[in-house]
Order: C-alpha cells, then structure tokens, then sequence
C-alpha cells in the first residue's frame, strides 16, 4: 500500500516536467513552428501586396522561380562569398587554435591574442557595414587617402565600382567577422583530446605535422562537421552586410539569397509568394546539404569502426 | 620552435590584432574630427571636433538616446526571458520523467538545426494577423523559445547537478518551483553568464527582424538607426556618422572587455550560433 502511494506521488511530481517545459513549447509552436507552415503554405498561394486574398496555386511558384534569373544569380552569389570567406577562415582558425594548443604557456599574450581575434564578432554587423562603406569611400575615404599617402595607389579607387573587389571586401568581413569564433570553437575541440596520444606518437617519433594530421584532424573531425554545418547556415543567410554595404551591387555582385527574399516580400509590389517560395527552396538546400554530410560522416566513422 | 619562425609566428598573431584594433580605431579618432579633415588626410590621431560632431549629429534627428532605449529594454528582456524559460525546460526535461519526453527533447535538438530567418515570410504573415507589427512582442517573445540555449543548459546540468541535492531540499518540505529558483538558478550561474552574453548580443546587433516589423522611428533600435547614417546626410557629414557608429560600437566592446573570460575560455561550445 504504502510503496503505492509512493508511485502515484512520484507519478503527480513529473507533472511539473509538463509544467515546466510547457513556455518553451507553447512559444516554439506560435513563433517558430507556425511561421514555417506558414511559409511553406504561402509559397504554394499566389499572395503579393496588401491583398489578404489569394488562390492556390500548386506548383506553379516552383517551377516559375527556375526562370528567374536573379534567383540564380542570388544563389550563386551567396555561395561564392561564403565559400571565399569560408575557406581561409577555416584554414586560419585551425592553424591558430593548433598553434596555441600545442605551444600552450609558450606564447605570450595568449589571452590578449584571443580576445582580440574575436572582438569583430560581437560588433553590429549593420555598424561594421556602414564602416566598410566609409573606409572604403571613393575619393574620400580613409583607406584611399592612406594608399595615395603611401604611393600604392596614384589615384583613389573605386572600390565598389568593381565586382570582384566587392566581393572580395564582403567576403573579408565575413572572415574577418568569425575566425575568431571558429578558432575558439576548435580549440575547445582540440583541448578535448587525449594528451595521452601526442606523447605516445611523440615516443614513435612523430613530428608535429604527424600529430596534427593523424591524430588532431581525425579526432577532430565532429567539431569540424559541427563548424560547417553551423557556418554553412549562416553563410546561406548572409544579409546585413551586403545589403547596408552595397545593397547587392554593383550590377547584383553580392546580392544574396536573403536580400532576394527580403526584397521580394518588402519592396516593389511585395511578392510574398515568390519570397516564400525562394525561403522553402532555400530551407531544402540547407537540409540537404546538412543531411548528406551527416550521412557521409556516419558512413566514413562505420568503415572505420 | 626555431627563432626565425618564432618570431614569423609573433608577426602573424600581431598582424592579426592589428587587424581587429585598427578599423575601430580610425572609427574612434575620425569621430573627433571634423568632417573635412577626415576627407582630406588620413590619421590616426583624434582631433578636437567630438562635441561638435555630437550636436551635428542630434540636430539631424539622429535620436541617440531613444536608440540606446528601446536596444536596451529589447535586449534586456529578451536576455532575462530566454534565459529564464530555457533553464526551465532545460531542468524540466533533466529531473522529471514523462511521456513522450525524449520526442521532446530530440524536437528541440533538430530545431537547433533549422534557422529562423528562414522562416520569415511567414513569421512577418503571421505577425500581420495577430496585429503584432510596430511592436516589440515579435521582437521578444520567439527568444523564449532558444532550443541552443536549451541544450546548453541541458548539458550543464548534466555535468554538475546531483539528484541528492534536490531530494534533500524536497524532504526539507520545498516545493518544485523553490527547488528550481533557490537551488538551480544559483549553481547554473556561470552557464547563465556565458548565454546571457550571446543571448544580449545576439538580440542588440539583430537588423533583420526590427526591420521588418518596427515601422515607427520612434521604436527603432540601434542598429536600425545605425542604418540611417547610409543615408545622404550623414555621407556628407563624416564625422557626425562616425560619432554615431562609435556610440552603437562602444557599448559592446565594454561588455566583450568584462565579460570575455566566459567567451574565450572555451566553455561555450555548446552555444554556437550559425
């Protein structure tokens, strides 16, 4: 009797998990969930302006954004600027993070090193967009004066006139933006492996080009998925800067996937179904690609097993 | 480590800080000088002009103040609420058991996984219906639901909360609510701190969302009114935008100096925003 009672009291007590889960689901389904069956919902409508009618249109939007060609366009602009900035940030932020963990107490003003590196990434991006947009400023701005001053340049240049210098200053801040982040995030990864393994492969005779790459990478290989993944889906939203830096120019240079969307819905005569429809592709895309590295991830970590 | 490359590897790491120092530096020392000196010379010593350019900058209805305001009590309490209701969940799913518990949890966990922004074309919808633009509620109320901040909280628990410490304080007659702010909130506090600070800076520099839905100047934040200074203006009177822009930067690079130790030391990896 006694040990029943016990049951059912303990029974009413994990009531309070409901209780206390229950915010957090409550507003995950109006703020989160619904917006996003909302969204896919509108892009099979023909919803635009300030119209609170609309008809279903199946597909229609789907196959009608393939001939878009700023679409296009958009996309592939997002992953060339990500993949620009991708690359040397993740490069950097593993040959930092490998650096002070292997060479920890050896460098001075490891601490001030590391701050520093990620102060850019707690700055607003808008504000950090609008200083790009000054220092870069043609004639005027601060890095022209410096590189006449200085003989590099005979006249002032034009940054944002030229495509390809465009990309290349989006493209920096966005590095310049997150190294910091990722290498911190490497270097807890790499402080969670077994010192054990260095000195045994030291004992072998392995340099430090061997450790890292046999045994660093490898045990790393989790947190490196994690970091992409992670970039991969912010990459794909890229707005504030190349929006308040260019708004997308010159001639769409770095008008990304996010700006589209926004401008679609916010601009002109406010195309919510055709932004809807560009939000589910690019929802899919991110999946996809999450999906398929977690999967080639699974399989790789099998055969090795 | 050789000398030669010791020294290679010093150059790089000041390189590098001098990356991060120097746009923020002539941010800082163009916003005390006039607007044509910046436009004519480069230099990296302030100037005198920082009052005028503070009244140039107000006389063009740059409304500082009320930035700071609203940036402020949106943050604020966002920080307070998402922080609050995260550990909720957080210790609800770690001592109680329930049905469907682990269909919960893995919910939260493939939520990390799907950024909101991607969602915005419904969620702006959505907010249209309920009479909810021009208002701070959109801003505030999703950040309840911050399933990274969830699972941050989760882990942490794990790591450091016993069950004996919530059976004696439940035999000593306290309720579960007691237990969670007397008990719980008080040992998770540096976990608290770490997302306390990504939460706060994530809400401050968020451009996307206010500007979408907050139409009223009045209710601009910060960073929206940092958008302002692109405008013709401002791209004239050089040392007046400077001035701006320093003022929305400071604020964060005095919180990132006190706080940085729960960023830096790695603890964080659980709180990564994409």
């Amino acid at each position: 009797m006694s040990e029943l009672t016990d049951k059912t009291r303990l029974k009413k007590r994990d009531w309070y998990g409901y209780l206390f889960i229950a915010p957090f689901f409550i507003v995950y389904t109006i703020f989160h969930l619904m917006p996003i069956l909302n969204t896919i919902f509108l892009s099979f409508t023909d919803l635009w302006g300030f119209n609170t009618e609309y008809t279903f249109v199946g597909f229609k939007n789907y196959i009608d954004i393939l001939h878009n060609e700023l679409f296009f366009k958009a996309f592939i602009n997002t992953l060339i600027v990500w993949g620009m900035n991708y690359l040397p940030q993740i490069g950097l932020a593993l040959f930092l993070a490998a650096l002070f963990v292997s060479n920890h107490d050896k460098i001075r003003g490891e601490g001030m090193f590391k701050v520093l590196f990620y102060m850019p990434n707690i700055i607003t991006a808008a504000s950090i967009a609008i200083l790009f947009i000054s220092l870069f400023a043609s004639p005027n701005g601060s890095i022209n004066l410096l590189l006449v001053d200085l003989g590099i340049l005979k006249e002032p240049f034009n940054f944002y006139r030229d495509v390809t210098v465009t990309r290349i200053i989006v493209a920096f801040i966005g590095f310049w933006m997150w190294y910091g982040k990722t290498m911190i995030i490497l270097l807890a990864g790499m402080k969670g492996i077994n010192p054990n393994l260095y000195e045994a492969a030291e004992i072998d005779g392995a340099n430090n080009r061997k450790k890292f790459t046999k045994i660093t990478l490898p045990l790393l290989k989790p947190i490196l998925l994690f970091v992409f993944i992670t970039n991969f889906a912010g990459g794909m939203r890229m707005f504030d800067i190349p929006f308040l830096l260019t708004d997308g120019g010159p001639n769409y240079a770095v008008e990304t996937i996010s700006m589209f969307i926004y401008k679609q819905a916010f601009t002109g005569s406010q195309n919510f179904y055709l932004a809807s429809t560009a939000s589910v592709y690019l929802l899919m895309f991110v999946s996809l690609v999450t999906f398929v590295l977690f999967k080639l991830f699974d399989d790789k970590e099998k055969e090795g097993k | 480590m050789s000398k030669v490359l010791k020294g290679l590897l010093y150059a790089l790491l000041i390189i590098l800080s001098i990356l991060s120092i120097f746009p923020f530096w002539i941010l800082f020392v163009n916003a005390t000088r006039a607007s044509d000196q910046i436009t004519q010379v480069f230099s990296l010593m302030p100037s005198n002009f920082l009052f005028k350019n503070f009244d140039s900058l107000l006389s063009q209805g740059f409304d500082v103040y009320s930035g700071f305001r609203n940036s402020i009590f949106i943050s604020t309490t966002t920080t307070i609420l998402s922080l609050y209701f995260s550990a909720l969940t957080a210790y609800g799913f770690k001592v109680y058991n329930f049905k469907f518990k682990r269909y919960l949890y893995v919910v939260i966990i493939l939520s990390i996984l799907i950024p909101p922004q991607l969602s915005i074309i419904g969620f702006y919808q959505l907010m249209v219906k309920m009479g909810l633009t021009n208002s701070y509620i959109p801003l505030i109320v999703p950040m309840i639901a911050a399933p990274a901040t969830v699972f941050f909280f989760r882990q942490y628990l794990d790591s450091i909360l016993h069950k004996e410490l919530i059976e004696a304080a439940r035999i000593d007659g306290a309720n579960e609510l007691y237990v969670f702010h007397k008990i719980v909130m008080p040992l998770i506090q540096p976990a608290l701190a770490t997302m306390g600070i990504f939460t706060f800076v994530v809400s401050w520099n968020d451009f996307f969302t206010p500007l979408m839905i907050i139409t009223s100047k009045s209710k601009y934040t910060l960073p929206m009114l940092i958008a302002l200074l692109r405008g013709e203006v401002y791209m004239v009177d050089y040392g007046a935008m400077y001035l701006g822009l320093s003022l929305s930067v400071i604020p964060l690079i005095i919180i990132y100096m006190l706080f940085s130790k729960y960023i830096i030391d790695g603890t964080t990896l659980g709180s990564v925003k994409g």
